[in-house]
């Protein structure tokens, strides 16, 4: 088994989860209110050293019953050893992890790619907003299982919501200091922007 | 007041005439007694809307650009004009059935995609492969290497101004996408590999092709370094932009080029070894500044090296089959499955049923192109993936070109874009 496992129970105790070899990658599942101090652990430790991500993403299994997964995958360069991270959440229950960017400015795109696909929500992300899909798409989140590979609405609907769409609504948080869509912008994202998350808000509200 | 002047010729000979009696040159505003005054511009941005359709964005980026005079205040990208949804299609797809559409992500390097593909749902599957498929599959990741590489450096210079490597490159390229013709059928969507093996040998005369090729391509890069690597007008523009340090490069998961320009010596090839790599001799190139001409400097070595590993892999080309010897995996030849009842029995199983692979989970990351291409495949113990991940490299990359390019002038924004080296097709998925 990989010494990092050890290294990781010795810390933190109860926090670590089952551990797994799996065809030579070694799988440790963790706590998910503990991921940012084990990261953080992971990542500036002495002889860990686990100091460049590769990759995050999610996994939701066809079989209902098992958790939907937050994987990361850590890489020691100067050891060349690889560790992957799991996050076991409850697919009823909040979808809400600690965001790593803090740890790693990497982390930022690939944790939006994971919002906007699976609607998994990562607590202090400085830019949280979909990037693959529109700002302003309605049928949810395409990897799940539950969202059938067509889409939810019909083709004709697709078209005429896109017929029907404004463009200046698919202004970013940001550039809405300078855009005048607030208006048209969903709900959540004008909750987001009254939250001063970023961007200031037009006075006409 | 403004200083604009016009040749302005006078009706009437004898004014606007200096001493030598050539007219001379008279203010635009002669006429008026007061100018209005310009007004200060000073402290106001103007937000620029860069793409989705533009030629220096390399494809459907949209990167909106917050301006203070001239210099990038803010860039902000926004990707997904491309997105196909490839991730969700490999989810109802058997392994061999998603081969094809890793074509469509990177589409300049589409071999070596197949390749790494391949090999995940191999390690997923436990097979390993023949020795003639393991050096077939070099010589497609490093053919795919040199002409990624040189559509960069192309469409690169062509971006900052200089027409001629656009030509050359693009003409190395051509021969090489005649090699991949022959091989596969096909110039781009090339699909050559199946989970353990290929799809097809090469053809007669391949080798011969391929080590003219060889033998000739350095002249061509050696062409491309005497006009651009000490042309004042290329290392004006590349040298001290974009720089990003070592530490930078780890923080923001880059990889490839990327991360070798910025002095991290990392490559998936020497590091973690795969396809006998380790047994192949070759350098890994590193930059010391992270700006865009090392980048280039790091691309131009690497093609280099490609061409020492596709010689030395030509020159190692052992006989034998390109397949695994597993019937349950490789479709029989179709003589076989319309005469052979057994032979025709796992056709059909393949064909409707697809090839089970184990519950469990595999990624492999492969140094492509553009850095380190991972495909994770979950399986839960049928012939379709439950989740098929790619890791794309030049989406990761292109997550730093905010922290890259502000400060600088919006002209070299467009460098320190190209530097990225992205295909939207893999950004966007």
């Amino acid at each position: 088994m990989n010494p990092s496992v050890d290294a990781l129970r010795a810390t933190f105790g109860s926090a670590i989860g089952r551990a797994q070899e799996v065809r030579g990658d070694t799988i440790v599942t963790v706590e998910p209110s503990r991921l940012l101090e084990v990261m953080r652990w992971l990542r500036d430790t002495p002889g860990e050293r686990h100091e460049y991500l590769v990759d995050v993403t999610a996994v939701e299994y066809r079989d209902r019953e098992r958790p939907l997964e937050v994987v990361y995958f850590l890489r020691s360069l100067e050891r060349r050893a690889d560790l992957r991270v799991k996050l076991e959440l409850d697919p009823r229950g909040e979808l809400t992890v600690d965001s790593v960017t803090p740890l790693w400015a990497g982390a930022n795109w690939l944790e939006r790619e994971v919002y906007d696909m699976f609607g998994i929500v990562f607590a202090g992300h400085p830019d949280l907003r979909r990037i693959l899909m529109w700002e302003t798409y309605a049928e949810g989140y395409p990897l799940r299982k539950d969202f059938p590979l067509r889409g939810r609405f019909s083709r004709a609907e697709q078209v005429r919501q896109a017929l029907n769409a404004n463009p200046e609504a698919h202004y970013s948080i940001e550039e809405l200091s300078i855009a005048e869509a607030y208006d048209e912008l969903p709900a959540e994202m004008r909750e987001r922007l009254r939250r001063g998350q970023r961007g200031n808000i037009p006075e006409s509200e | 007041m403004s200083k604009r002047t016009i040749d302005f010729e006078l009706a009437t000979s004898g004014a606007g005439l200096d001493p030598r009696g050539a007219s001379s040159r008279i203010p635009l505003t002669a006429g008026a007694d007061v100018a209005p005054e310009e007004p200060d511009f000073g402290g106001e941005h103007l937000l620029i809307n860069l793409g989705p359709q533009h030629p220096a964005t390399h494809g459907v980026l949209r990167l909106v650009v917050e301006l203070d005079g001239e210099t990038v205040v803010r860039v902000i990208p926004h990707v997904g004009y491309l997105h196909s949804g490839f991730e969700k299609l490999g989810e109802y797809r058997h392994y061999n059935q998603i081969i094809p559409l890793t074509d469509r992500t990177d589409y300049l390097s589409p071999m070596a995609n197949n390749v790494g593909m391949a090999m995940a749902a191999e390690k997923l599957m436990g097979i390993a492969i023949t020795p003639r498929c393991t050096v077939l599959r070099v010589i497609a990741c490093e053919m795919s290497r040199i002409i990624s590489h040189m559509v960069w450096l192309g469409t690169t210079s062509i971006d900052l101004g200089a027409f001629t490597p656009f030509l050359w490159a693009f003409q190395e390229r051509e021969r090489i996408y005649n090699l991949q013709e022959m091989w596969t059928g096909a110039r781009l969507t090339t699909s050559v590999t199946r989970v353990g093996g290929l799809m097809a040998d090469v053809p007669d005369g391949f080798v011969e092709g391929l080590r003219h090729f060889v033998d000739t391509y350095p002249n061509t890069l050696n062409e491309i370094d005497r006009v651009l690597t000490r042309n004042a007008v290329w290392v004006g523009r590349t040298q001290g932009l974009g720089v990003l340090t070592a530490d930078e490069a780890i923080n923001y998961s880059l990889s490839g080029p990327m991360l070798r320009a910025s002095g991290v010596p990392w490559d998936m090839r020497k590091d973690r070894p795969y396809l006998d790599y380790e047994t192949y001799e070759f350098e890994v190139p590193v930059g010391s500044h992270g700006d865009v001409y090392d980048r280039y400097l790091v691309r131009l070595e690497e093609c280099h090296q490609s061409n020492r590993i596709l010689r030395q892999a030509l020159d190692r080309l052992p006989d034998g089959p390109i397949n695994v010897d597993d019937p349950r995996l490789i479709l029989p030849p179709k003589s076989r499955a319309m005469s052979d009842m057994e032979a025709m029995i796992f056709h059909f199983k393949q064909v409707m049923e697809g090839v089970k692979a184990p519950v469990g989970e595999a990624y492999v990351g492969i140094e492509n192109p553009k850095g380190e291409l991972g495909n994770y495949f979950v399986s839960d113990g049928t012939a379709k993936p439950v989740r098929w991940r790619i890791r794309p490299p030049s989406f990761i990359n292109l997550a730093a070109i905010s922290k890259m390019a502000e400060g600088h002038l919006l002209s070299d924004l467009i460098a320190i874009n190209a530097s990225v080296d992205i295909v939207m097709g893999e950004v966007d998925r």
